[in-house]
């Protein structure tokens, strides 16, 4: 908790330096997968293989939720049957592991990022657009 | 990089539960009369859509010819139950209601499911991310005031793919999304914009709306069966079929209505059923995108290339989830920002960019004034059905069913266009003054789209 607190006294207080973009890779096609080559303004902040072990965790995650695997043909086959109605009382496959990496990003964000003056949002937040990396300035966390 | 534009990072914006301001769940409906309570994303949507009940329910903003849709059905179902029911019952089987009723039950389920949906729409970018994404074009080096690419290209599955820029989201489109002018949204593996059913058809309801069709061709033919045998078996024994008319005058209604929709329904559903087994969209199928006419060797890089696979992956994969969080609550100091997103990121494009954006500060905001202020001029026209055209131009395409329109269309798909981008072409010109390059030229070489969603953008990129 906090460090939680941290985290929150350096958000109202900290200036934003700039702000990185991780865009997606498109190479599979429309599965939500981000690009994990290292952003060069991150450099001074944290190591490359750290980084990449952050999006890649997230881009296996996400290869988890769009997965098409026998229970999620099961789970269709059902939903239709129903008139997809269960839709409006089940939550889906998709919707609880991306709970599951809110908690990863959080967790990440807590231990790794925010004691180096970093922010991962979480791309859900962007439409699952981009992986947005928030730099502060390095003055507010030397209190 | 200028950090002075930047906002500081509001806690509520962040996935961290921080609940400053305490957002009051559901107990205010009402959130415009006092400033000080957070509002809802749904509230500040750039897009032509509208939302009921709190956010939960959201159609576009022309519904088109749901009611008559659903009347249509409602109104088919309603007189077989009454007048051909109790005959068919009394001399064949009471299975017959029941089948009925349950194929109704299903059908306006579906329907309603397709409409209420969010078809997958892409939320628009963040200024912040815009900015970004404008950087990284103008890196790309011209110093001259040539319009830098406005596509992108990725390799897929061994196969080359445009992504295109959308003016309206300010962000390159991921594959096979499309932005449907009618709704002003990008939406995600965009199929078509439906107007029977008053909405877009994308990747989170296009399994409703292919139920749908399928379930509604049971429904029709089987309407359309009992009525034929109604009207048989009453006609048997010599006493004509003007006298089962007559007696069952509701019969009469339905036939006709069962005989004009039944085969474009099917036709529809068989359409259907051949884009989902080859995993394409009505928009690529329309567009050619993957048959071969624009080189050798192009196949379509989504085909799991197994008819089995590429049916569960369409119509049995996770459900997505909505990206655009309507019932989610601003950050206070965002709800300004997103209402003048158009206008504002013009004016921050003007702070990031040095030379190209005193021209683009001065040539925007005129644009912007004397166009639609949703900067609908520069969304490009993906969308197959004529619909637009539809209803604001007189269209030669103009037909009745979404199947007719996509037969007819593949032969006319390039004339509906030009209705409204000789429109939205003759606005900028009036605004701008500037001699226009033809539409068939695309302006900048670097961005030879086959498609004619680059025309529409060709005549605008002169100002970038």
């Amino acid at each position: 908790m906090a460090e939680t607190h941290s985290l929150q006294d350096m958000r109202q207080q900290a200036a934003v330096a700039a702000k990185v973009f991780i865009q997606r890779d498109y190479t599979k096609g429309t599965v939500c997968q981000f690009q994990t080559k290292f952003p060069s303004e991150l450099e001074t902040r944290i190591d490359k293989q750290q980084f990449e072990e952050t999006v890649q965790t997230l881009n296996n995650l996400y290869a988890e939720a769009e997965k098409l695997g026998s229970q999620s043909y099961v789970e269709g086959c059902l939903a239709c049957l129903t008139a997809y109605t269960i839709f409006l009382c089940m939550e889906t496959h998709y919707e609880k592991v991306l709970k599951k990496i809110a908690k990863y990003i959080q967790e990440q964000n807590d231990k790794i990022y925010a004691p180096r003056g970093l922010l991962l949002t979480d791309p859900i937040e962007r439409g699952l657009r981009v992986i947005e990396v928030t730099i502060f300035e390095d003055r507010s966390l030397t209190r | 990089m200028t950090s002075c534009e930047y906002q500081q990072i509001d806690p509520q914006a962040l996935p961290t539960p921080t609940p400053a301001p305490p957002p009051h769940h559901g107990n205010d409906r009402d959130k415009r009369e006092e400033p000080k309570r957070p509002r809802r994303k749904w509230q500040v949507f750039p897009g032509k859509n509208r939302f009921y009940c709190d956010g939960r329910i959201m159609v576009a903003r022309q519904s088109g010819v749901l009611p008559l849709t659903l009347g249509l059905i409602v109104i088919t179902s309603g007189l077989f139950f009454i007048f051909d029911c109790p005959f068919l019952v009394k001399h064949l089987t009471s299975c017959i209601p029941v089948i009925g009723g349950g194929l109704f039950v299903f059908v306006v389920i579906t329907l309603l499911q397709t409409s209420l949906t969010d078809p997958g729409i892409l939320p628009r970018a963040t200024p912040d991310e815009a900015a970004d994404i404008e950087k990284q074009i103008d890196n790309t080096g011209n110093a001259s005031y040539r319009p830098p690419p406005r596509t992108k290209e990725v390799l897929i599955n061994q196969q080359v793919v445009k992504l295109k820029y959308c003016f309206s989201c300010k962000m390159f489109r991921p594959p096979r999304t499309s932005h449907c002018s009618l709704c002003d949204n990008c939406v995600e593996r965009f199929d078509h914009h439906c107007p029977w059913v008053g909405n877009c058809v994308g990747k989170r309801n296009y399994r409703f709306f292919y139920t749908f069709i399928v379930s509604l061709s049971f429904l029709t033919a089987f309407i359309f069966g009992c009525v034929t045998t109604h009207l048989a078996l009453r006609a048997q024994g010599g006493k004509g079929l003007v006298f089962a008319l007559q007696e069952s005058p509701g019969s009469a209604v339905e036939l006709v209505i069962c005989f004009f929709s039944v085969w474009s329904i099917l036709g529809l559903s068989g359409f259907h059923t051949y884009l989902v087994a080859s995993n394409l969209t009505t928009n690529e199928d329309i567009k050619g995108s993957w048959s071969g006419k624009s080189g050798e060797g192009v196949t379509n890089p989504y085909s799991h290339k197994n008819i089995f696979i590429n049916c569960c992956s369409v119509l049995c994969a996770p459900m997505p989830p909505s990206l655009i969080d309507r019932r989610g609550f601003l950050p206070t100091d965002e709800s300004v920002q997103t209402a003048g997103a158009g206008i504002g990121l013009a004016a921050k494009s003007e702070i990031n960019v040095g030379t190209k954006g005193l021209l683009e500060s001065a040539a925007l905001p005129a644009l912007l004034s004397t166009s639609c202020p949703q900067m609908k001029p520069q969304t490009a026209y993906t969308c197959p059905d004529s619909s637009p055209a539809v209803n604001s131009d007189p269209s030669p395409q103009l037909s009745t069913s979404c199947g007719a329109r996509h037969t007819a269309s593949s032969q006319g798909d390039t004339s509906p266009p030009r209705h409204t981008k000789t429109r939205s072409k003759k606005r900028k010109l009036a605004a701008l003054n500037i001699p226009n390059p033809s539409f068939d030229v695309p302006v900048s070489p670097t961005s030879p789209d086959a498609g004619p969603s680059s025309k529409a953008r060709g005549s605008f990129t002169p100002l970038h």
